[in-house]
């Protein structure tokens, strides 16, 4: 059973600095938000979401420095809401 | 260590064991004991599963004749509903895994106790507060929407409870969600050396599969239920199509825990019979990696096919085909465990005890549940028969003809194990035997029923039916009598039945290598596992606790 | 009747029976939490695959209602939030370092950020409450976007109004705004269940407060500071999709039905 994984942790920089890009994150949605690019502002709005989520999980959740099995928990968690959501847009979208 | 059984007139019930390791309400409904947990949701879940049997009585007696005479067809609404409610959420998924899988679970893996006791006996108390409330709604005149709670009849029309059952459900999915949350961290941090997942009793591999799809697909139904909650309270257009909202999309949400909640009912059965079959045949399970792995196909697949309950409500055309060939594609790791369980018996030294018994009715009663859940995944057939006794059929092969034959199977063959004393053989058998028959005669007339165009939840009927619905009353009440002997002589066992020993049926497996029953810690000793699992052979020895 | 196998190990008053080894207890916690968190992706997973559904169907009502709700309020509460969630990750360090003070001091803060995530929160259903904009006739005022809400203010809470500006003809805008009160039901079911996991959240940062306070915590024995924060870390990151999701949808003022 090995302890020494989950002993390795981030230092406060490391904190500090994910925080800073995570506001950075935040005030680019917002900004972005204001220019109009069609259908392009929801997708970056999202994927910055995104960005923001990962760094969170890897960092602030240590999921970075966490099991094999933490991480395909992870995976597994997020596949499985892509499959809700995938199969119920696959009636939605082709309905006539 | 003695390489042979004593002779059953020396065996004693061991001194101190869980049961009296320590006395007084307080010490059982604050324990913290898996073993003692599981044997709190066994009271109360046999409670439900009466329950719910009279709802069904009430249902085969309206169903006697073709006018509907016995009760007006809201109360009607009302017994089917209940009927469903109640088995489903408050006997049906908590049976195996709440009673077998927590007693069993720690001791097949060699641990103390599951990885989080406080919360397995919370998750009992939870159960409990969602079963007050599906009583409370019962007796304050109960819910008439039948258990899938249909919108916009759910949301907007009914004037029954539907917010306090669905509270009770929801409460109730937590309970359900706990369990298998302490399931799965237990198995994957808490073995005993030397047992890798390889080694791992199919069981174990069951109720793990199982557990996937409770922590996956059980939240699901909560926000579900929530939002029907919300629009019913607050008169907000979520699924009413009054208010702009999709009925479909209800339907979507319900179905996509529902499905995967049949799969939460089966699995943990088909681990049962996986150990029955091994031990009564004194053969190792043929493919043993098929089977563990079909248990995970199983939990995944189920997820992908829940539409199939929506063929005929208006999804796209090019969905239903999606779904289609998705349902034929689940049926096949059920298929595989089926193959293997037959290809174990082949060629082993087969007894016909009790628990086997039951094994041989799932696997018959449950290819033909099986099968015919194929019918109702073909797109065209199941435009004519959905909605009719057909699928009542299917369901009740599959859930009753299967998996309660699993559970009593399950329950007779760990019975000594659990209390320390045998059931009576005889009269567990002919129950056995009663209750296949009556379980026949219920349901193979609903599959003609439906296929010759009874709908589902009507008390009244065209004359042409009738012959064949007192067919099937006729073997509820036959199936009744298959159910409550042994109520009768479980508990009549309890105090008088024979003193069991350690191992009874001379199985393998780490639980029968304590004491019966086991103490409260389990384990005298943490086993070390070195041997495959189902090491039956000439040359096995018998391990005998004293 | 001793059985635990590592006699060598001094036995930790917080290790619990079922367990060999404080290590093992720490996987097992973690990981029961990482678990739990699953059924939470998928709890509010569903919410959002019926917000995905209904936002494509009713696009310019989500437009319509997305542009009522304040994005400066939106914006700062995830500020606020990102905040908390240094915070809880600097308390989780102070725990894993023995720290005492810093740990109270990171929780309280976390606490506090909580707090007046939740005030804003607050002040933003009042404003919803004040503009008829609740879903449904029974709690609040009643919907009503078509500017029915105030006889002496037409232009409260007048989303048609508003869509009007944006060139969308009278007839449509007063339909759209009819419309808009699914995309409230589901602003106040979305952020409503986020909200009650952050009030969870606060009570039992409220515990451990107590409990780091009496100094249980150190580097053997740091689990449920790490699990909490895991917890406060997950809500964090809902809030973070909910953001775009609920406040940004078309905010670039451009005319939408061109």
């Amino acid at each position: 059973m090995e302890s020494t994984m989950e002993h390795a942790h981030p230092s406060r920089k490391l904190y500090l600095l994910i925080f800073f890009a995570l506001v950075v994150g935040t005030c680019v949605t917002y900004l972005v938000a204001k220019i109009d690019l069609g259908i392009w502002n929801p997708v970056i709005a999202l994927a910055i979401a995104c960005i923001k989520a990962i760094l969170v999980i890897l960092f602030f959740m240590h999921i970075r420095y966490s099991s094999k099995l933490t991480i395909l928990t992870v995976c597994a968690g997020f596949f499985w809401l892509l499959i809700m959501i995938t199969l119920s847009l696959t009636d939605y979208l082709t309905r006539l | 260590m003695s390489t042979a059984t004593q002779p059953a007139s020396q065996l004693v019930m061991p001194a101190k064991h869980y049961l009296n390791d320590n006395y007084g309400i307080r010490s059982w409904l604050l324990t913290k004991d898996h073993k003692r947990i599981a044997v709190l949701y066994l009271f109360s879940i046999t409670f439900f599963f009466f329950v719910g049997g009279l709802f069904a009585a009430m249902i085969r007696l309206e169903l006697l004749t073709p006018a509907g005479d016995l009760f007006t067809s809201d109360t009607y609404n009302k017994l089917f509903t209940m009927h469903g409610i109640n088995m489903i959420f408050f006997f049906l998924i908590p049976s195996v895994p709440a009673v077998l899988g927590n007693f069993l679970v720690p001791l097949m893996i060699g641990a103390k106790d599951l990885a989080f006791p406080k919360i397995n006996l919370l998750s009992w108390y939870i159960f409990i507060v969602g079963a007050l409330f599906s009583l409370a709604t019962m007796v304050t005149g109960g819910v008439d929407t039948g258990w899938t709670f249909y919108t916009p009849l759910s949301s907007g029309f009914v004037k029954t409870h539907v917010i306090l059952m669905a509270v009770g459900i929801l409460t109730a999915g937590f309970s359900s969600i706990f369990t298998g949350l302490n399931f799965i961290v237990t198995v994957h941090r808490m073995r005993a050396p030397g047992l890798t997942w390889g080694r791992l009793p199919l069981f174990i591999w069951a109720n793990y599969a199982a557990s996937l799809i409770m922590i996956l697909g059980t939240p699901v139904l909560a926000i579900t239920l929530i939002l029907l909650a919300l629009e019913r309270g607050f008169h907000i257009g979520i699924f009413d199509p009054k208010l702009g909202g999709d009925p479909v999309l209800f339907q979507h949400m319900f179905w996509f825990y529902s499905h995967p909640a049949v799969y939460i009912m089966i699995l943990p059965g088909m681990g049962v019979i996986s150990e029955i079959v091994t031990c009564f045949s004194r053969k190792r399970v043929f493919g043993y990696s098929f089977v563990a792995f079909s248990s995970i196909a199983i939990a995944v697949f189920g997820f992908v096919v829940w539409a199939h309950h929506m063929f005929v409500a208006g999804i796209s055309t090019y969905s239903a085909m999606v779904f289609s060939l998705l349902s034929f594609a689940v049926a096949i790791p059920s298929a595989v465990k089926v193959f293997n369980w037959t290809a174990t018996m082949y060629k082993g030294s087969v007894s016909f005890e009790t628990p086997m018994l039951y094994a041989f009715g799932f696997i018959g009663l449950f290819t033909i549940g099986g099968l015919t859940g194929l019918f109702l995944a073909s797109l065209g057939l199941d435009i004519h028969i959905h909605d009719t006794y057909f699928v009542i059929a299917h369901f009740h092969y599959v859930m009753v003809g299967g998996m309660v034959m699993a559970y009593l199977g399950g329950l007779h063959f760990w019975w000594p194990k659990i209390t320390g004393r045998m059931y009576p053989e005889g009269w567990a058998k002919l129950a056995a035997l009663i209750t296949f028959i009556g379980f026949n005669l219920t349901f193979f007339p609903q599959f003609i029923l439906g296929y010759m165009g009874m709908p589902r939840r009507y008390h009244a009927y065209p004359e042409e039916f009738q012959v064949l619905n007192v067919l099937s009353t006729a073997g509820a009440s036959i199936l009744a009598v298959g159910f409550i002997l042994p109520l009768i002589y479980f508990l009549y066992s309890m105090r008088f039945g024979e003193i069991a020993g350690p191992n009874p049926w001379q199985a393998t497996g780490l639980e029968w290598e304590t004491s019966s029953p086991p103490p409260t810690h389990n384990f005298e000793e943490t086993p070390i596992v070195t041997e495959e699992p189902y090491h039956y052979g000439a040359d096995r020895e018998v391990t005998v606790v004293p | 009747m001793s059985h635990n196998l590592a006699t060598t190990e001094e036995h930790h008053p917080a290790l619990a029976h079922q367990f060999d080894t404080m290590d093992q207890q720490r996987e097992a916690s973690t990981f029961g939490m990482w678990v739990f968190l699953l059924t939470e992706i998928m709890m509010f997973g569903g919410l959002f695959t019926a917000y995905l559904i209904y936002r494509h169907k009713y696009y310019t009502a989500f437009v319509g209602g997305s542009s009522s709700i304040d994005v400066t309020w939106g914006f700062a509460n995830t500020l606020v939030l990102i905040g908390s969630s240094l915070t809880m990750a600097m308390a989780v360090w102070a725990a894993q370092n023995g720290k005492r003070r810093q740990q109270m001091i990171y929780l309280a803060l976390t606490m506090i950020l909580g707090v007046a995530f939740l005030g804003v929160k607050a002040k933003e259903y009042y404003e919803k409450y004040d503009e008829c904009h609740i879903p449904g006739q029974v709690i609040g005022k009643g919907f009503n976007a078509t500017g029915g809400c105030d006889a002496g203010d037409p232009k409260k809470g007048n989303i048609a109004d508003d869509l009007e500006s944006r060139n969308v003809p009278p007839a449509a805008a007063a339909q759209i705004a009819r419309q808009t009160e699914i995309f409230f039901s589901f602003y106040f079911a979305m952020t409503g269940l986020h909200a009650t996991h952050m009030l969870i959240g606060l009570g039992v940062l409220a515990w451990l407060f107590l409990r780091a306070k009496r100094g249980e915590f150190g580097p053997e024995y740091y689990t449920p500071v790490e699990n909490v924060g895991l917890y406060w870390h997950f809500v964090d990151i809902v809030w973070i999709y909910l953001f775009p999701l609920l406040y940004l949808i078309s905010r670039n003022g451009h005319e939408i039905f061109s």
